[in-house]
């Protein structure tokens, strides 16, 4: 085994969870037979929604594009299978407010039957242009898969004066229970491996460092021998110590390269760029391929589900079909969540359906309401040793609390990831997190309220000086007919005609020289 | 003596000259604090103040014609704001303007029963109502800044205005509340409160 010793940073704060992987790493990843029923969110990724191409009664074929791309910060989604829409209509979403929003239902006819709607597949991307690699991956659909749902496309698109000096891929799964990804890199690990030469083609650079946290030794040596397999130097894959939150991609780049990413910055202007392996998994199958993204690999665990495993499956599945074929609900189960312990979000019912976003379906057996009861904070300071992000938790807590939101934010809120550390610790059991959301949200609508206000403000400048332009303009006309009335004497009159007939005769005139000089040509 | 008042004479005569020039050559366009108070004010545009506008509010404001408080829309948000940046007390809403209401309000126009007349057009200061003689018409419900100025107008009262839809993209995060459960802690709030002693 080669093991390159490669010198690693250290975080501050973090925590030693329990982690509860072996629950569902165990197992081959399973197929489950197909939902009788698939519920397509409309979006599924950070941005816009985008545009629908499809009516209710349409047939699709496996692959079919059900809504386009083009327009900023958009992505499509794509049909799941073939089959029938039944209808288009909002549908409750994985949302923490558990609200609808527009899904496309889609009845599945069996065949799964890709038609012709398979894109042009390129065998050899090192041969084609990064540009076009990338305007294939934004058509597939593809987003950060990791939870995020960044537009995959938007994040490769590089700027010319930042050289890129490292991709990152973003393998550390840090979160309990979680072990979609762990899964995966043992399973396809070429097929990563593949698609992050594809990234690296088109971001134009010469090193990449895979990031594994070492409670994962089978991945990491799946993937180191898919290295040696495919004779790839350029390429490091780094056993990382276990320790949340690492995941997350700040704390990952400091972890790896020492490098820590500015405040309200980007990591491509560190010359980095992070990705999650199943959303390299994504792009080496839409370019190779040709296949959208259409499934993903997701985690169904918990101590309220019988036969906790890992699935690749549709998106648009219900959780409900996911439960029902992982041996259904003990009795010990009391919440539904997306997502993993520290950051998943709570679900209200199991009819939502599988997004590009979801990497764990967690039935927990302790329910949301029964959770211990806040105590008032006696700044013990315990949350600002374990902040990942060297913020002070309580001062943030304090100024959410009393909704002063310019100190909040003087105290770096927007630096704030929602890891959960601060919260985990608190031995009053104050719920932290929400109240940086609720600071966040509150601030966020304030700036989108100030924002609507200056567009109202222009429109009614627009309105007010059209109206005067109007009154203008009408009494231009007045006037102007208000002279001519005055001109319409019979001198004037005279002169008016004099001065029609003169315009006529040179006219005339005009057209006789010209039809001469056209003769005279010819 | 005569020196001193000689020199305090000559300075004064100085100083006033450069003073005079300087509010010539740097004299400012327009009113800055009227600017400051349009900037806090929600440009609902609706005339609630008895101003026709949210603009003209501002400057009665910054000559001091008029009180902060006779913006509805706003609410005690924008008085509050307005109370730290001319340093007066703030001071709770004048009812006789109208209620603040706490969610966000759209028009919204019945189009079966609109007859297309234009007068809601006309009455929209935002334009945010489209249509044309006796075609029905609509609202943007984006640019719609809920003023309630398209109502009076309406000969057949088809205008309602509706609280804007939360959509997933535009929810807030609520204020974290506590439900205290009979089993985890006493019913009493007070008791809740208090710290525990480790035993």
């Amino acid at each position: 085994m080669i093991q390159t010793l490669h010198k690693l940073w250290r975080n501050h704060g973090g925590l030693h969870l329990d982690y509860h992987k072996e629950d569902s790493n165990a197992a081959p990843t399973r197929h489950l037979p197909m939902a009788e029923e698939l519920i397509i969110p409309l979006q599924q990724h950070s941005g816009y929604k985008p545009t629908l191409t499809v009516n209710a009664g349409d047939y699709v074929y496996k692959g079919q594009e059900l809504a386009s791309h083009t327009g900023f910060m958009k992505v499509p989604v794509h049909a799941s299978t073939s089959g029938t829409i039944t209808a288009i209509e909002e549908r409750p979403i994985a949302h923490p407010s558990g609200l609808s929003d527009v899904c496309i239902i889609l009845k599945p006819d069996g065949k799964d039957d890709w038609g012709n709607a398979r894109m042009p597949t390129y065998p050899d991307p090192s041969q084609v242009d990064g540009e076009i690699l990338r305007q294939r991956i934004c058509a597939a659909g593809i987003v950060g898969m990791g939870g995020a749902v960044f537009p995959a496309a938007i994040k490769l698109n590089v700027h010319d004066n930042i050289p890129i000096e490292a991709l990152i891929i973003n393998g550390a799964e840090c979160e309990p229970y979680i072990t979609c990804d762990d899964r995966l890199m043992r399973e396809k690990p070429l097929e990563i491996l593949r698609g992050v030469q594809i990234m690296m083609h088109i971001i134009a650079t010469q090193r990449c460092l895979i990031g594994i946290e070492d409670n994962k030794p089978e991945a990491i040596a799946a993937m180191q021998a898919a290295c040696e397999e495919l004779g790839e130097q350029r390429i490091e894959i780094i056993p990382i110590p276990t320790l949340y939150p690492s995941g997350s991609e700040k704390q990952l780049i400091k972890i790896l390269t020492g490098k820590e990413v500015p405040s309200g910055g980007r990591p491509s202007t560190l010359g980095i760029v992070c990705h999650n392996p199943a959303t390299a998994r994504a792009i080496y199958r839409a370019v190779v391929l040709g296949e959208p993204l259409i499934d993903r690999y997701l985690t169904i665990t918990g101590k309220g589900v019988a036969q906790p495993c890992n699935v690749e499956v549709p998106l648009g599945t219900p959780i409900q079909h996911l439960i029902a074929h992982s041996g259904g609900y003990t009795p010990a189960a009391k919440r539904l969540a997306m997502g993993g312990p520290m950051m998943g979000v709570s679900l209200h019912t199991d009819q939502i359906p599988v997004v590009k976003a979801t990497n764990c379906i967690l039935v927990s057996d302790i329910p949301e309401s029964e959770q211990q009861p806040a105590l008032p904070c006696i700044r013990c300071g315990l949350c600002a040793e374990a902040c990942p992000v060297t913020l002070l938790p309580q001062q943030l807590y304090w100024h959410s609390r009393a909704r002063d939101f310019d100190k909040a934010e003087q105290y770096h809120l927007f630096d704030c990831i929602e890891c959960g550390c601060c919260a985990y610790v608190c031995p009053s059991h104050i719920r932290l997190v929400d109240y940086y959301r609720f600071a966040k949200a509150e601030i966020r609508t304030q700036r989108d309220a100030k924002t609507k206000a200056n567009i109202a403000r222009e429109r009614h400048d627009f309105h007010q000086e059209r109206l005067e332009r109007a009154k203008r303009e009408k009494a231009e006309k007045l006037a102007k007919h208000k002279e001519q009335a005055q001109t319409n004497t019979d001198d004037g009159k005279k002169a008016a005609i004099q001065a029609a007939l003169e315009r006529a005769k040179a006219k005339k005139a005009e057209a006789a020289a010209q039809t001469t000089t056209g003769e005279t040509t010819e | 003596m005569l020196t001193a008042i000689l020199i305090v004479s000559g300075l004064a005569a100085v100083f006033g000259l450069l003073l005079g020039y300087a509010a010539i050559r740097y004299k400012v366009e327009g009113d800055p604090i009227a600017d400051k108070v349009d900037a806090i004010l929600p440009q609902t545009q609706c005339g609630q103040c008895g101003f026709p506008g949210c603009r003209p509010y501002a400057e009665a404001i910054a000559k001091g014609e008029a009180d902060i408080n006779h913006c509805p829309p706003g609410g005690e948000a924008t008085i509050k704001a307005l109370a730290e940046l001319l340093g007066v007390e703030a001071k709770p809403l004048n009812d006789e303007n109208g209620e603040h209401s706490s969610v966000p309000l759209v028009a919204v126009i019945d189009e079966n029963t609109c007859i297309g007349c234009t007068l809601c057009i006309q009455a929209c200061p935002v334009d945010a109502i489209v249509g044309a003689a006796k075609h029905m018409h609509t609202i943007i419900e984006s640019e719609c800044t809920g003023c309630k100025l398209c109502l009076p107008p309406c000969p057949v009262d088809c205008i309602a205005m509706v609280p804007a839809k939360v959509e997933p993209a535009t929810w807030k995060w609520p204020y974290p509340v506590y439900t205290l459960t009979q089993q985890s802690a006493p019913s009493n709030d007070a008791n809740a409160q208090a710290p525990k002693v480790a035993s």
